[in-house]
């Protein structure tokens, strides 16, 4: 059926899948084409469908580790619960040129602000943004809907009903964050038990812990 | 687009910025004073007095300041009395009329901390790029704000230029001289070829408020287009400002039309 000679190495396969990938790529989706190529190609090539997560996981931390101690020029970024093939960091002016890319646009200080509130706080309605910020946050809230690092995650109970926000996996991607744990001082900032000046949003806000 | 400065619509809305809690820490900072011992009274004055400057630029005053002012002034008020007549106290931290105020300040202080680690973390996630070169663009027009001097600093700056400018005659009337317009294109020919002026050195030689006042209007609009970047080395230092590179010299007014902040 195919005519490759020699089948490749697990790790080999992952590096390929990771190159060839355009997001970050999680276990789960390597795990799942593992799968599907053994069905597709049939013989030799479903000895790797029985490969576990776990094993997959161990496989790309080997992988990490050979990338820097070959100095490749490339990593593997742990990045929106998966993983991503990078340049190292200090390669980047080199990347920027050949890409003929400009310094991308940055976030301003109310816009930064904004995001992390609702990363540590959400699901977060726009009232409690504002609250902490003391100013009305409407436009910088609106750019970063637009932009797709804020979203509308649900609607709460309270009267009205408004929107509750929550950040996107863009966002992780833009930040280079593994998972929202990543933030440092989650447990801190994440939400204290709250003042007695807003009892009635805690009560009604639905998927707290 | 004459006369700018004696239209109503011509307001930088300042909200979008920083709120009346970046005004009290900037203050705050700015005297080495203690977060949890606020000397109410001297960042009621001070902060009174930003309101005023304020007002002279015909900066739009969003109602969250003026709702912390009265916070201030009630807070201010309620120090002056002996503790027996504060009202009832339930807890201990209650007892002191700062305490919600100081919890607000320290509560956005870790968030505005919060949000330097995201922005330190995009400036090195700006160097990285994964296979097809698509690490996340913002677009051209972002939320981009005054990114390396704070809009209280320039204040700062247009406070010392106005506290230098001799005193107006009463009595006698002016006709307005000076527009924003005009004051756009002198501060881009000053700052071509890639010069840097000092902002303080600006405002030498200007002998009427309104001239300094249409200045700095003009250096806010143009900081805003993005066309200029104000920089300043150290905290309190001296602010320089340069024209950003690679922006194109059309129209420099005109995007206001648009009404970017109407929702």
């Amino acid at each position: 059926m195919s005519n490759i000679e020699t089948l490749p190495e697990l790790k080999e396969i992952i590096g390929s899948l990771l190159f060839a990938a355009k997001k970050s790529v999680t276990a789960k989706e390597i795990r799942k084409t593992l799968v599907g190529a053994g069905k597709n190609y049939g013989g030799l090539y479903e000895q790797f469908a029985s490969v576990r997560e776990n094993d997959i996981l161990a496989v790309v931390e080997e992988l990490k580790m050979e990338l820097i101690q070959g100095s490749t020029g490339l990593s593997i970024a742990d990045v929106a619960g998966g993983f991503r093939l990078q340049n190292e960091m200090n390669c980047g002016p080199w990347v920027r040129t050949f890409l003929d890319k400009d310094r991308s646009a940055k976030l301003s200080k109310p816009a930064l602000e904004t995001l992390a509130i609702v990363a540590y706080r959400q699901p977060v309605l726009r009232s409690e943004i504002e609250s902490v910020r003391g100013v009305a946050v409407d436009h910088v809230l609106r750019n970063l809907v637009e932009l797709q690092l804020v979203k509308v995650v649900a609607r709460s109970e309270l009267p009205g009903r408004p929107w509750l926000f929550g950040t996107t996996q863009r966002f992780l991607e833009h930040f280079g964050l593994k998972c929202l744990e990543d933030m440092p001082g989650m447990d801190e900032l994440k939400r204290m038990e709250l003042d007695e000046d807003k009892p009635e949003q805690t009560e009604s806000l639905p998927g707290m812990e | 687009m004459a006369d700018l400065l004696q239209t109503e619509e011509y307001k930088v809305n300042l909200e979008v910025f920083e709120g009346p809690l970046d005004l009290l820490l900037y203050l705050i900072k700015k005297d080495e004073l203690d977060v949890y011992d606020i000397q109410i009274g001297r960042i009621t004055t001070q902060y009174m007095e930003y309101l005023e400057l304020m007002k002279i630029l015909n900066l739009e005053i969003a109602g969250d300041f003026i709702v912390m002012a009265s916070t201030l002034m009630l807070i201010k008020s309620r120090m002056l009395l002996p503790d027996e007549e504060r009202g009832p106290v339930d807890e201990d931290d209650e007892d002191d009329p700062r305490w919600d105020l100081v919890r607000q300040l320290v509560e956005y202080k870790k968030f505005k901390d919060a949000a330097g680690f995201l922005e330190y973390l995009e400036e090195e996630q700006e160097n990285i790029f994964s296979r097809e070169g698509e690490h996340v663009e913002l677009g051209l027009h972002p939320d981009v704000g005054m990114s390396d001097v704070g809009i209280f600093d320039l204040i700062s700056a247009l406070n010392q230029a106005l506290d230098r400018a001799p005193e107006e005659e009463l009595g006698e009337i002016f006709s307005e001289q000076f527009t924003v317009t005009e004051k756009v294109d002198v501060l881009l020919k000053m700052t071509g070829k890639g010069r840097s002026v000092s902002l303080g050195r600006l405002f030498l030689g200007m002998r009427s408020r309104q001239e300094i006042v249409c200045t700095f209007l003009a250096v806010l609009e143009l900081i805003k287009l993005n066309r200029l970047a104000a920089r300043q080395d150290g905290h309190f230092e001296e602010i320089v400002i340069e024209q950003v590179e690679g922006n194109e010299p059309e129209s420099v007014l005109k995007e206001d039309e648009d009404g970017t902040d109407e929702y």
